[in-house]
């Protein structure tokens, strides 16, 4: 069980000024992300990308804010769980959340800060009637071990370079057949991966499937058919042991959404006081939440966590004072 | 008026809203829809990297060509025609007038 003050879901720009600012107080925070990485929607969408709005930073890549927040937290040693959902939350006998993740990870803590921005990522879904039934029976998502293609034959839909790099390894010797399917005819990925696709497809290892897609699947339990619609030469029957849709990943709200939180239109409400939900310890900051007024800034969430960690403090120490004291004269103590 | 164009957006009901929009203030397709309280999500904040503003263009107007990266997000979304395009790559400019989108469907 990892114990801490404050439990911060979501290591995005947001969650990680969070844990600066509560380490002025002397709290101690951890957090948890779905992606593999702190950094949130600047690491995962746009690390490359300026930002021009964050104060005294005339431009700024997001790839390197995130970095100057991490190196801003180092002093208080922020704990992480990185590539894990927080899925459910309980309270215990000394009112103390517990939260768990999609992994069995527990964690314990007074006050928890939804930090999630836009929810976690998860793969984009094609709209194919009935694609549920065949999840984990023939359609994933995500390869995570390529040996489970052995000597399998597998269809791969998408154009970008996740879908080119499977589709190359997995033709070399992995599975017995891929079939590679493509909306357009061009694909976007690194120049050198498109022409190792073209010469496995040219030598016959790849069956490539441009201007196409799949649009039904079939199985009696496990996926056995896929219909695949040319743009303009018709339907096709492909038969395969697997299918893996690769269309990046958009952010879905996720188990959040069964916390009894209110929530309006994919947003937590909060009272603008301290960002305090309507669940007594949780507060939420940042893109995921809502008020009268709310701009999704960067900027606006390290106002939001400033004042949220003052509340969580009078929280967990009811009988304590708080003097705010400025880092200037102070100086940044950390532990 | 000066600055000021009509576009038809029809949204997923098929209802269309006639929307008045300013040419003069960098808006785009989007931030139009949005403002007008449409069910256009623009997750990405507008930088082509979500497709949430997925919609087709149903006139004729000659709206600027799609760029690299928006022809890379539509391969990750679906639904996808020969006239689909990203909201907020549509910017609103005075030879937009009259311009009348349908907005795509929504995935899971």
């Amino acid at each position: 069980m990892i114990q801490t003050d404050i439990l911060i879901i979501g290591a995005g720009p947001c969650g990680l000024f969070t844990v600066f600012e509560a380490g002025l107080l002397k709290l101690r925070c951890h957090l948890i992300d779905a992606l593999p990485q702190a950094g949130g929607q600047c690491s995962e969408i746009y690390p490359k990308k300026p930002i021009y709005d964050i104060p005294a930073y005339p431009s700024i890549l997001a790839g390197d804010l995130v970095d100057k927040l991490m190196e801003q937290a180092a002093p208080f040693q922020p704990g992480f769980t990185l590539g894990e959902r927080a899925e459910t939350i309980e309270k215990d006998a000394e009112d103390q959340f517990i939260l768990t993740t999609n992994r069995g990870t527990k964690h314990r803590a007074p006050i928890i800060a939804i930090a999630g921005g836009l929810g976690c990522f998860e793969p984009r879904k094609p709209p194919v009637p009935g694609l549920s039934a065949f999840e984990d029976r023939g359609v994933e998502y995500i390869i995570k071990d390529p040996e489970f293609y052995r000597e399998k034959r597998v269809v791969i839909s998408g154009g970008g370079d996740s879908a080119l790099d499977w589709a190359i390894f997995l033709a070399e010797g992995v599975a017995s057949h891929v079939t590679l399917i493509h909306r357009r005819q061009e694909f976007r990925g690194h120049l050198d991966s498109v022409q190792k696709a073209m010469d496995l497809a040219q030598a016959g290892k790849i069956q490539l499937l441009t201007d196409s897609e799949v649009t039904e699947a079939h199985g009696d339990g496990a996926l056995q058919t896929l219909v695949v619609k040319h743009k303009t030469e018709g339907e096709r029957t492909l038969e395969t042991d697997h299918w893996v849709p690769l269309f990046g990943l958009s952010p879905k709200l996720g188990p959040i959404s069964d916390w009894n939180l209110n929530v309006t239109k994919n947003a937590v409400e909060v009272d603008t006081f301290d960002y305090s939900t309507n669940i007594p310890g949780i507060y939420a900051i940042g893109d995921i939440n809502t008020y009268p007024g709310k701009l999704k800034l960067i900027l606006c969430g390290f106002h939001e966590a400033t004042l949220m960690v003052q509340s969580a403090f009078k929280r967990i120490y009811p009988d304590k004072n708080l003097v705010l004291k400025y880092t200037t004269v102070n100086g940044v103590n950390g532990f | 008026m000066d600055h000021i164009i009509e576009v038809n957006v029809i949204d997923r009901d098929g209802q269309l809203h006639k929307l008045e929009a300013p040419t003069d203030m960098g808006m785009n397709m989007m931030e139009l829809c949005k403002s007008a309280e449409l069910p256009v999500e623009g997750t990405c904040g507008g930088m082509a990297m979500c497709a949430s503003c997925h919609m087709y263009v149903e006139s004729s107007h000659d709206v600027p060509e799609k760029s690299d990266d928006e022809e890379d997000m539509l391969d990750e979304a679906f639904f996808v025609e020969d006239n689909s395009r990203l909201g907020c790559q549509i910017y609103l400019a005075d030879a937009l007038d009259g311009l009348t989108v349908r907005l795509a469907p929504v995935g899971q």
